[in-house]
């Protein structure tokens, strides 16, 4: 165990009034993880690599035996993409007039009018939810999101369903492809060229905002001071002049009068590179991406990304070193594939050390998504129009806290994973620690309400899937190592073991009232005895800032 | 159609009430008829500043139209200017006008309640939005990198030691309130966020009572202490919040109805906290979507509509409403407001029907007590434009921050929050002074000569009547080099002030001249 590095900051306040802004960083380095592995260690790979730790998947990953087999699993991810969103939003107001019920909407025209498109686009985002809070134990979804938040697009800007959908599928896909395959995908992606407004750049009047963002965001950015140049942003620009978008048919195409033929000069940031102009413009888009993906800069400031998404925000000297430099010469030496990179990173130590766990400030949808999966709780639905507003009314939730999937704030996405030196912190702020905490109330106490349906979590059957859950500190410690990344105090466990004992200090009254639960199945009144007092405490655990922690 | 307009349409909201859309629902607000607390305690001298984002980048071109550049403007962005018949004229000045939708803001200006700042922004720009705006918020150069905010660093002189026995009798309320979710990095302080965000006052929420116990020393005690810190501070705050919004209300009938102007519905908020005796001197709110880099307008022949007119419709009738609730319940002595964007745009439309990122811009401070008028030159627009050009910089943004702090906030050391002094520009009334004066007054005959200049240089001035001239030489970065004259007092009539060349090294320079109730900023170059 190496010695913790402490930054002397804020020398002016002491130390012991405030928590200062992570002054610790993590133990390890990249060396394959040969410790432990048990409940914890596949609950904490989980926490970080799906939405949300549901037991059957944490009993699944440790029947594997090793740390290894488990990263192999998660990282073993379907190759089949999900069958496409559908018309689920016919109702007695709006019937889309070119896609029957049932029938999926994603290859219509869009509806130039917008009203299909408000409901294509919903139908959409929470289909997408719903993958997020349903997937099985594998990385794919959470892959999508992050690079949803790398390569951001807002819905709301471009408002054509279709787009929003192809990609959504094409980050899925793409997952834990190649990275200059999907960079290459994305820049021709039609949502994209929509989004930074592509598809209006012409020869005579360049536009800079996709080149630009292409450069400081996508690839190359901004961490070091040695970087690309005003000059290359409109050189760049240049060289993607012409695409353009079949409104019909939404595939993408060259129109090389609009296009540049001209030569196209870089500075020396790309060692005075020059591309040469043609009517060619898949071939300037091959060279440009050459040129990008021959810096070095490229892996590191992805790797930083993965490492920010996946593990902690804090990146000093020692992390930069030991952790993101190795992992990009693992991506440089892999044609930079994604899969090596999570790989190395997933099984070292430096994942798996007990003093790293806990520290990930969830993402709004690791919260929500989280609650149901704890609870190993589906989106469950009757009839279509319910299918479509129960993931509605749980995407306006997540908007509340400040994630909207399909429209972060801008093209750079959530602020969380890039506003230093903040991070993860600007999740929590008064408005948003309350609406966490309405809706793991509202799960576990009340419930969402479509016209056929409702959705909360099962707070008796969370008990019944441990072994002991007549008693009241076995079935309390299993709860809390679902929920909760680390143990909690002693005193704090007594506060909550009262919750399940309404104040008495015999345990004997919790077994009691579980076996009268057991023995006397369809007792309403035994059974609201112990729903009661778990759902309480259930609301109890979700509302201590532990559980905003992964 | 955009979200908004189809959740509206969609009629299917009503199930989905309890959680608004980025809603800002005062529906329900009380409006509970008697005391109103003019409470002046605490908050330093009772002043509130409001600060408004216009996130995205603001075309100021097209904002404050320099008319007598219109030729110019014309060859550059002929397909979208305002035809300069149907810009809104101004009194007192002849080459500037406002754009066709800002009516409010029109008559505001017209009724002496408004200054605007020209070709503010910092030097070597760089163009992104997000190193920008972080510039912005921090008030740090274009090559440092800040991680406290500069209104941070402000509420943290103010108020030493927050949040150790905050809140308390003379500040019970949040020190800075930020209509929203999440708190801007302009609030960060050392520690934490000095400010607190709200959607709706009305929303209270009981937390849990939750043990107090020492957090690990490890990234996880790091990060679970904040989420308590926040959690209790939220307690606490919303007490007080609901407390001021249930005394609080609107008078003015210029608010559009809730819903239709996104901005007026915070600064309706901002109104209502005020109004209920909140003692907090700070409030931002923001309005995005000025980064127009395609549809500005949305027809070539008449680029009096579409996106970007629509946005500064929004920002002139919110800001007019707000200032007339302020008049009407005689809170506007002791409230002012800002307007700010992370940059301008280029000079040249391109074949978008947009512009593209741009460097300095006008930005428009408003409130009865700001010296009404405008602040420096109009820009000068070249014949021929190249590609990307922009405007330079006449104004550094920190020059208005510290106008702020010194004029409006009454702090005798805003350097010591801005790490480096910066001209003072006559934008406030200070605290202590009732006058109104004008500063769109020209300092007439002004110039400079020779310049560029080797060893000495000379600026000439004439003052209208005798009173105290500060003369001030500028670097690059804004920061004050050198005193030359030290609000030193004149007789009316033609002077000259030496400038010597001393330890200089060749470069661009700025030099700053005021007078009671003008000044100028102008480049000055040493070879």
């Amino acid at each position: 165990m190496v010695d913790l590095p402490v930054e002397p900051i804020h020398s002016d306040i002491p130390a012991s009034q405030f928590p200062e802004m992570a002054t610790i960083t993590l133990n390890g380095d990249l060396t394959p993880y040969n410790g432990p592995w048990g409940f914890d260690q596949a609950a904490h790979l989980l926490r970080r690599t799906t939405f949300g730790v549901r037991k059957g998947d944490v009993d699944q990953l440790v029947a594997l035996g090793s740390a290894d087999a488990a990263v192999d699993f998660i990282l073993d991810v379907p190759v089949d993409a999900p069958a496409p969103p559908i018309n689920n939003y016919n109702n007695p107001d709006f019937t889309d007039p070119d896609v029957p019920s049932g029938q999926t909407w994603v290859n219509a025209l869009p509806d130039f009018t917008g009203q299909a498109e408000g409901f294509r686009i919903e139908s959409w985002r929470g289909w997408w939810l719903q993958h997020m809070v349903e997937s099985e134990p594998h990385i794919r979804e959470k892959m999508t999101l992050f690079w949803h938040n790398h390569f951001a697009t807002q819905t709301s800007e471009v408002f054509i369903g279709r787009l929003a959908y192809q990609n959504n599928a094409l980050l899925r896909s793409m997952a834990l492809g190649n990275f200059k395959a999907l960079v290459r995908a994305v820049t021709l992606d039609p949502m994209m060229l929509v989004y930074l407004n592509g598809y209006l750049n012409h020869k005579d009047a360049p536009d800079e905002n996709y080149s630009r963002e292409l450069q400081e965001l996508f690839t190359v950015g901004k961490d070091t001071l040695d970087h690309y140049t005003e000059d290359d942003v409109v050189a760049a620009a240049r060289v993607l002049t012409g695409w353009r978008i079949n409104p019909s048919t939404a595939d993408v195409f060259l129109d090389f009068t609009a296009h540049d033929t001209s030569n196209k000069q870089f500075s020396s940031f790309y060692n005075n590179t020059v591309i040469t102009g043609s009517i060619n413009g898949d071939a300037e888009l091959d060279a440009l991406l050459d040129m990008i993906f021959n810096t070095n800069e490229v892996a590191a400031y992805i790797c930083r990304k993965i490492y920010r998404y996946f593990i902690y925000y804090k990146i000093d000297q020692t992390v930069e070193d030991d952790i993101i430099q190795p992992l990009a010469q693992v991506f440089r030496d892999n044609n930079y594939d994604i899969k090596p990179v999570l790989e190395t990173l997933f099984k070292s130590e430096h994942f798996f050390d007990a003093m790293n766990t806990g520290c990930y400030i969830k993402n709004p949808i690791d919260l929500m998504a989280g609650v149901l999966r704890n609870f190993n709780q589906n989106i469950e639905t009757s009839t279509l129009l319910d299918s479509f507003l129960m993931p509605l009314y749980l995407n306006y939730t997540a908007n509340s806290m400040q994630m909207l999937p399909g429209d972060p704030p801008n093209v750079a996405g959530w602020s969380a994973y890039r506003q230093l030196p903040v991070y993860y912190r600007i999740w929590v702020t008064a408005d948003t620690i309350r609406n966490r905490n309405i809706f793991s109330d509202t799960m576990t106490l009340y419930y969402y309400e479509t016209p056929n349906d409702r959705l909360n979590v099962d707070s008796v059957a969370m008990a019944e899937q441990f072994d002991s859950p007549d008693d009241p500190n076995m079935l309390l410690d299993d709860i809390l190592r679902l929920l909760l990344p680390q143990e909690i105090s002693l005193a704090k466990k007594t506060l909550l073991k009262s919750i399940l004992l309404s104040g008495q200090t015999n345990d004997f009254y919790w077994t009691l009232a579980w076996n009268n639960y057991v023995n006397n199945p369809g007792d309403q009144m035994a059974y609201e005895t112990v729903r009661f007092r778990l759902a309480l405490l259930h609301k109890y655990i979700m509302n201590l800032p532990e559980y905003q922690l992964a | 159609m955009k979200r908004r307009n189809f959740l509206k349409y969609a009629g299917i909201t009503a199930g989905a009430a309890a959680f608004p859309l980025n809603g800002y629902s005062l529906d329900t607000m009380p409006r509970l008829p008697f005391l109103k607390a003019l409470a002046e305690g605490g908050n330093p001298n009772g002043r509130v500043l409001v600060l408004i984002e216009l996130t995205g980048g603001n075309d100021g071109l097209n904002t404050f139209i320099p008319l007598d550049q219109y030729n110019a403007l014309s060859n550059a962005r002929a397909n979208l200017l305002i035809p300069e018949n149907q810009t809104l004229s101004l009194n007192g000045t002849v080459n500037n006008a406002l754009h066709p939708s800002m009516t409010h803001l029109r008559n505001m200006y017209n009724d002496n309640l408004v200054s605007v700042v020209q070709n503010v922004g910092y030097p070597d720009q760089d163009y992104s939005h997000f190193r920008s705006m972080d510039i912005w918020m921090t008030g740090a150069d274009s090559d440092q990198y800040l991680d406290t905010g500069w209104l941070g660093r402000f509420l943290e002189l103010e108020y030493p030691g927050f949040p150790t026995g905050y809140p308390n009798a003379d500040m019970p309320d949040p020190l800075a309130v930020e209509i929203g979710s999440l708190v801007s990095q302009s609030l960060m302080g050392s520690v934490l966020p000095m400010g607190f965000a709200i959607n709706d006052p009305d929303a209270f929420y009981q937390f849990v009572n939750d043990l107090v116990e020492p957090a690990p020393n490890t990234p996880y005690g790091d990060e679970l202490e904040y989420i308590r810190l926040i959690t209790q501070q939220a307690q606490v705050y919303y007490n007080a919040i609901k407390n001021a919004a249930d005394l609080g209300y609107n008078l003015s009938n210029m608010y559009p109805a809730q819903g239709e102007n996104r901005l007026a519905d915070q600064l309706k908020i901002v109104a209502q906290l005020i109004s209920g005796g909140m003692k907090t001197p700070i409030y931002i709110v923001k309005i995005g979507g000025f980064d127009t880099h395609s549809e500005q307008i949305a027809n070539p022949n008449d680029p009096t509509v579409g996106n970007h007119a629509n946005l500064l419709h929004l920002v002139s009738e919110a800001i007019g409403a707000f200032q007339d609730d302020m008049i009407l319940q005689g809170l506007d002595d002791r409230v002012a407001g800002m307007t700010y964007s992370e940059f301008g745009r280029t000079i040249a439309s391109n074949a978008s029907l947009g512009t593209d990122h741009g460097a300095a811009a006008p930005l428009f401070v408003f409130g009865t007590n700001v010296i009404p008028g405008i602040i420096g030159d109009n820009p000068n627009i070249p014949n021929q434009v190249f590609g990307s050009e922009d405007l330079p910089m006449q104004h550094d943004f920190r020059s208005v921050y510290a106008s702020a702090l010194q004029d409006w906030f009454g702090i005798t050391n805003p350097e010591q929050v801005l790490n480096g002094t910066f001209p003072i520009l006559p934008i406030f009334n200070a605290p202590s002074s009732g006058t109104h004066a004008q500063s769109g007054k020209q300092l007439e005959s002004l110039a400079v000569y020779p310049n560029p200049f080797r060893e000495t240089s000379t600026v000439r001035f004439t003052l209208p009547e005798a009173g105290r001239v500060n003369l001030v030489l500028i670097d690059m970065n804004g920061r004050i080099l050198r005193t030359v004259l030290d609000n030193v007092y004149f007789p009316a009539g033609e002077h000259l002030a030496p400038i010597e060349r001393q330890d200089l090294p060749p470069g661009q320079y700025f030099f700053q001249i005021r007078t009671e109730g003008a000044s100028a900023t102008k480049p000055l170059v040493a070879i």
